[in-house]
């Protein structure tokens, strides 16, 4: 990679300042370690909720792995994120069980009623939406999975409604602060 | 009486935690002294949230409990006694006919016992297979069983499991691995989560056998990140076997260790081939590789390592502990045993079965699975995922085992089955999987990764209403080389979708291309939408909700969409409580 390249593949970042140190204690757990690249980008993820750029430099230079080979792990699995994300992250299910019974006018509602596409976080930073390919609860397709939690049978209102409730209960929580 | 709610991720996600806390309430609440436990999914899906009630040697199953039932149930059953037969799916007296076809080996245990607690496994012959093999059995009498047995993996390709180890075992080297496939990738298709969920012991048992035949002392298992319980359930029963000394250094006083820890994947349909797999495990890019060598001879950091399927491992103690031929009683002549099916799709009892190998596909859907949604006409079943094939109800008599699917033109797969029915379209679901294989290519091999993009371009086209007649032949000669010019498995099958369907629903196409139209009505660019004059009453509702104004007319006259404006949404169809508007 020559030096034109990277930068304009370091301009593909999203940058905030980040709390390096916090990564010690997963380096100090995966230490001579061989083939940790994987768990400490998890973990790392983890911590901070997408990779930065300065996050995926200090991995590379803490484990001695180029960074290239480190920038290209991250980009090889779904995985791993090199945005920030919203507060809430919604996987919408694309499996073949979703598919059939739906899943399709599940997603159009979703990116209507949030007004963004799968891949994208709100302005607001409260959702981040995402495909999948399976959650594994195909017995109750159309599926979706927020934060962890699945949600089945769904219909383009009930989703929808999903949606409203969290927001609502993130506003009652604001207003209950202030 | 003890109480037992199933809370695998179909139980919590259908409601299955609410149903728990208001129990363990409402039973505080009255001071009633009883017992609450979880149980992984008996794999009766649709029920869910399933609740038994065991009264001695009773057992009584309802399903689809909601708060509200819960409650009676107490009140009713649990404080006087009596029943709710109408809630009732299930009792020892009068056990569900989905059940009875079924016979259970890998999912003995999923949705009877508590996956948390050691104990329910151990009262339940649990780690009595590695026990008898510590005890009485070499290595090799265990690998001599697994032949008898005439196991074979689960995990797609069905190669004779016995083989695989004594090839390991034969293997030079005193470090050797292990690995468990949890990957689990097939989209639409969740049997091992259902595994790991509700009986992960048994897996770890498997694995402490398999790791005892080929001379391991260490396992690993790969579990995809998208199967957050799984993964806290691994976790726990690990730690507990270890406590037990079921697992660890010189288990059960055997001189034997063993060894088991969790990876997790990180999102990858390709790391679920097994070189792929090992690659992601030594934490690179998960690529595959040619082989030979074989993973038994040169796998996970170059040492020879075992991988089996979660399925696999499963049946592994039970074979240990009741003897291979009497495993090898069950099934057809050359694939043996029981299988785990994912039923899914249109179906109408959605869930887990696992039935003798051999039985006709038309069995598993309509006698256990309950025939299509709403009674609509079957269209066909999609089994083997992206690697796999569509089965047309021509061909519903099919036994199901390894070779007989094969001659369809699909695989048995590791065991989803995602039912179909007059509404899919069929040219839809090949361009579905085409677009999966094309994301999921690891990009090496040049016509896997283009080759899939060429035929998803031309599947495309012909979904949009823009396919040419000579679109079918490219894609048919595309297909075969994409076969023959891929590395791994990934490419070789990722035609099969497609052939498979060019095979039985040519007409299909051809009815895209021809004619422009979409028999089943799905492909939204060969749809075009009217409203019937004699229907309309000119209620106006469909043009306020139109989201594009397409539609237009007078109050109290029938109302007309412009074509041209129209984008297809639905939206008036939805929304008119006249049937006025028209679908071709
Ligand atoms: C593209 C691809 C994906 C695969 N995905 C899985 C999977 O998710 N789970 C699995 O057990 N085997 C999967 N396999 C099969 C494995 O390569 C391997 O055959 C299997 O894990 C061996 O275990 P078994 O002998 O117990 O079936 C996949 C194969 C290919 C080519
Ligand atoms: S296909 Fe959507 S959960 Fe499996």
């Amino acid at each position: 990679m020559c030096d034109g390249c990277e930068k304009k593949m370091e301009q593909g970042f999203s940058e905030k300042e980040a709390d390096l140190s916090r990564l010690d204690p997963v380096f100090r757990e995966y230490e001579g370690k061989a083939g940790s690249v994987i768990s400490i980008l998890q973990k790392a993820q983890d911590l901070y909720g997408y990779l930065s750029l300065d996050v995926l430099r200090t991995i590379a230079d803490r484990t001695g792995v180029k960074r290239a080979k480190v920038y290209g792990i991250a980009t090889f699995y779904t995985q791993f994120r090199l945005k920030p994300v919203g507060r809430h992250i919604i996987l919408q299910c694309q499996g073949t069980a979703c598919h059939v019974n739906g899943s399709k006018a599940v997603s159009s509602a979703l990116c209507e009623e949030l007004g963004i596409s799968p891949g994208d976080t709100t302005e607001d930073g409260m959702f981040t939406l995402e495909d999948v390919a399976c959650l594994g609860c195909c017995s109750l397709a159309p599926v979706i999975m927020i934060d962890g939690e699945a949600y089945g049978k769904l219909t383009p209102d009930s989703a929808r409604q999903i949606v409203r409730d969290i927001y609502k209960k993130e506003k009652e929580g604001a207003n209950h602060e202030a | 009486m003890k109480l037992r709610i199933g809370l695998g991720s179909c139980g919590i996600a259908s409601g299955g935690k609410k149903v728990m806390e208001l129990l363990k309430k409402e039973t505080a609440h009255q001071g009633i002294k009883i017992e609450i436990e979880s149980a992984g999914c008996i794999g009766m899906c649709f029920y869910e949230p399933i609740l038994d009630l065991i009264d001695g040697d009773e057992i009584y199953t309802y399903g689809n409990v909601t708060e509200a039932i819960a409650e009676e149930i107490i009140t009713s059953h649990v404080v006087n006694g009596k029943p709710l037969e109408h809630y009732i799916i299930s009792s020892s007296k009068k056990p569900n006919p989905l059940m009875e076809k079924q016979v259970r080996i890998a999912l003995k245990n999923c949705g009877h016992i508590d996956p948390e607690d050691i104990d329910a496994y151990l009262t339940n012959d649990g780690y009595m297979g590695l026990k008898k093999i510590l005890d009485t059995m070499t290595p090799e009498q265990v690998i001599e069983e697994i032949k008898t047995s005439g196991l074979r993996g689960r995990g797609g390709a069905g190669f004779p499991t016995w083989f695989k180890w004594n090839a390991a075992r034969q293997s030079k080297g005193d470090i050797k691995y292990i690995v468990c496939n949890a990957d689990e990738g097939d989209p639409g298709a969740f049997m091992d989560r259902s595994v790991l969920e509700g009986d992960p012991h048994a897996v770890l048992e498997g694995m402490a056998i398999s790791g005892y035949a080929i001379g391991a002392n260490e396992g690993i298992i790969y579990v995809r990140a998208e199967y957050p319980l799984a993964i806290e359930r691994l976790e726990i029963a690990i730690e507990q076997a270890v406590s037990r000394n079921m697992l660890g250094s010189n288990i059960m006083g055997s001189g034997f260790n063993f060894s088991i820890r969790i990876k997790k994947g990180a999102g990858a349909f390709v790391c679920g081939e097994e070189t792929a797999l090992i690659a992601s495990l030594e934490g690179e890019r998960g690529m595959p590789r040619l082989k030979p060598p074989f993973p038994a001879q040169s796998g996970y950091f170059a040492k020879p390592t075992n991988i089996n399927n979660v399925e696999t491992f499963a049946n592994v103690p039970w074979i240990m502990l009741n003897g291979g031929s009497e495993y090898a009683a069950l099934g057809t002549e050359k694939s043996k045993g029981t299988k785990v099916f994912a039923l899914a799709g249109k179906i109408k009892n959605g869930g887990l079965v696992e039935v003798p190998m051999g039985m006709p596909l038309r069995e598993v859907i309509y006698d256990i699975g309950g025939g299509i949604k709403a009674d609509k006409q079957f269209k066909a079943v999609q089994m083997g995922g992206p690697s796999g094939g569509c089965i047309p109800a021509a061909l519903l008599d099919t036994p199901v085992d390894y070779e007989s699917i094969t001659k369809t033109g699909a695989i048995m797969g590791s065991g989803g089955m995602v039912v179909m029915d007059e509404d899919t379209c069929m040219v839809d679901m090949a361009r579905f999987f085409l677009d999966f294989t094309c994301k999921e290519s690891c990009g090496k091999c040049i016509y896997c990764r283009i080759g899939t993009k060429r035929m998803l371009e031309i599947l495309e086209r012909i979904c949009d209403g823009k396919g040419q007649e000579t679109d079918l032949e490219e894609l048919e000669e595309l297909a075969l080389s994409v076969k023959d010019g891929s590395l791994c498995g990934l490419g070789q099958t990722a035609p099969n979708p497609v052939l498979t369907t060019l095979k039985y629903f040519k007409d299909e196409y051809i009815a895209h291309i021809k004619d422009k139209k979409c028999p089943a009505k799905s492909c939204k660019n060969l749809l075009t939408y009217t409203i019937d004059a004699e229907s309309c009453i000119g209620c106006g509702l469909c043009s306020r909700k139109c989201p594009v104004a397409a539609i237009s007319g007078e109050k109290k006259q029938a109302h007309t969409i412009d074509g041209g404006k129209c984008i297809k949404c639905g939206k008036c169809l939805e929304v008119c409580k006249f049937k006025a508007v028209r679908l071709d």
